[in-house]
């Protein structure tokens, strides 16, 4: 154990990389850009889907509910790579026009973040949309009523009443998917995008020093995990419901 | 508009049948040893010595906030060296190996988590009166408290079973040919990618999709 710690070459960072972007510090900083700009990105759009999505699931009747239930079945029930390859492989050859130009107009770097950022923000509406639906059926069915009582139509309802609590109390479990997203990225290897475990794989291919690499990286990802839990500690406490136990249900 | 060519697949079906049975292979090996180290590392979890509770902590953090990507890439770089330091160079199945421990011990952490909140929603005037029929703590857990909790969890259980059996299409990374695996190189080499993909996209939905229906209807079940 001694003789491994002391045989790793910790100098290798220092030198220059084989793609001439600078040392293997940079190539590895250049990595976690990726991810964080991939995930941020990703989590933008499942954001936005998935609120949508979920709310479509607490509408009255059948037609809208059900086509949000479609949506998270869908997406829950496909391996997340298996949703990756098939916007990156699948879609561009199969959507007429629009595939071509997919094709053909981007560089193969964008083409990677674009299929990353979709495949990841669409899968991760899944669970978003879960989480939004269970949010709002939280809290109880008189709000619903009271809303429309005092004659508010339905959107205002929602935009109001219901969505500034319901999301206030999901914090904490759209903070864990916010954490996932950030793991899930590292799926858009597989692809060839240049995010940190790409970049981990890279490194150790071309400098045989497999460990330093790997220890570089795992650790980079456990900072961003205590980053992003720090923050949204800080959040937790800003947004926390008067009367509710540390703002979660 | 796109010409599909399912023609590869009928040929193709016996080694995807291969392949799954390597899925389901893997599956069934990372369940098992992670329900029961998960349970392990769950009591230390809530043990009293806070070595014992900080050191499974340390585990399940650790494991949790890594990619499986990560994971799977270490234990493929971590096995090989210390297979051949123990045991020479054998005939083994070396990505194989590396991809049951991978999953093994990263599912630990997972079902850890949901085992020891099965603990915890067990009453505690439970433990009280397994205690004051004269039983040891270790046997109030094991004849009291896992027992309720262990029935408690298994939609969650379950669940997390159909994860598993999602994310072992990422032993993609190191090269294994499970399922996902052979589907896509069987797309590969006849040139009909998209077809073999969406293939996979279907079983992995239809298998997947019964499977959580199935929880459903036995978690109603477990409630009422």
């Amino acid at each position: 154990m001694v003789s491994f710690v002391a045989g790793l070459d910790w100098n290798i960072f220092f030198q220059p990389a084989f793609d001439g972007s600078g040392t293997y510090l940079r190539f590895l900083l250049i990595g976690l850009a990726w991810t964080i700009l991939l995930s941020v990105t990703a989590w933008i759009l499942a954001f936005v889907i998935g609120s949508i999505v979920g709310v479509l699931r607490t509408f009255p009747g059948r037609l809208l509910p059900g086509l949000g239930a479609v949506y998270v079945e869908l997406f829950r029930n496909v391996p997340l790579l298996v949703q990756l390859f098939l916007w990156y492989f699948v879609l561009p050859e199969i959507i007429p026009g629009l595939g071509t130009w997919f094709k053909q107009a981007l560089n193969p770097l964008l083409q990677q973040f674009v299929s990353g950022v979709l495949c990841l923000g669409f899968f991760t509406a899944a669970r978003v949309a879960e989480q939004v639906r269970s949010g709002i059926n939280s809290l109880g069915r008189g709000q619903r009523g009271a809303g429309l009582a005092l004659g508010l139509n339905l959107p205002q309802v929602y935009q109001l009443i219901l969505l500034p609590v319901a999301y206030r109390i999901i914090i904490p479990p759209l903070t864990s998917e916010f954490l996932n997203i950030i793991k899930n990225s590292a799926v858009a290897s597989t692809i060839g995008l240049a995010e940190l475990s790409r970049q981990a794989q890279q490194l150790g291919e071309f400098t045989a020093h497999w460990y330093e690499s790997f220890i570089a990286v795992t650790l980079l990802y456990g900072i961003i995990n205590v980053t992003v839990m720090i923050v949204s500690q800080f959040v937790e406490r800003v947004t926390r419901l008067p009367g509710y136990l540390g703002g979660r249900k | 508009m796109y010409q599909f060519d399912w023609s590869s697949i009928p040929g193709a079906l016996p080694y995807l049948w291969q392949g799954m049975l390597r899925t389901l292979q893997i599956t069934g090996v990372a369940v098992v040893v992670g329900i029961v180290l998960g349970t392990l590392i769950a009591v230390a979890r809530l043990s009293k010595s806070s070595i014992l509770s900080n050191l499974a902590a340390l585990y399940v953090s650790g494991f949790r906030s890594v990619p499986l990507v990560m994971v799977l890439l270490w234990f493929y770089l971590l096995v090989p060296q210390i297979i051949s330091s123990l045991f020479g160079q054998p005939g083994l199945d070396i990505r194989l190996l590396s991809a049951f421990v991978a999953f093994a011990l990263f599912e630990a952490s997972y079902y850890a988590e949901i085992i020891r909140a099965g603990i915890q929603s067990v009453s505690s005037g439970q433990v009280s009166a397994g205690l004051a029929l004269g039983m040891t703590s270790g046997q109030t857990m094991r004849l009291i408290v896992l027992p309720q909790a262990f029935r408690r969890m298994i939609p969650l259980l379950l669940t997390q079973a159909i994860i598993l059996f999602q994310d072992t299409s990422l032993v993609y990374v190191i090269g294994l040919a499970e399922f996902f695996g052979v589907a896509y190189n069987t797309g590969n080499r006849d040139g009909t990618l998209v077809e073999l993909l969406l293939f996979a996209g279907i079983v992995y939905f239809v298998i997947c999709f019964a499977a959580s229906m199935i929880v459903r209807s036995l978690q109603k079940k477990l409630v009422s």
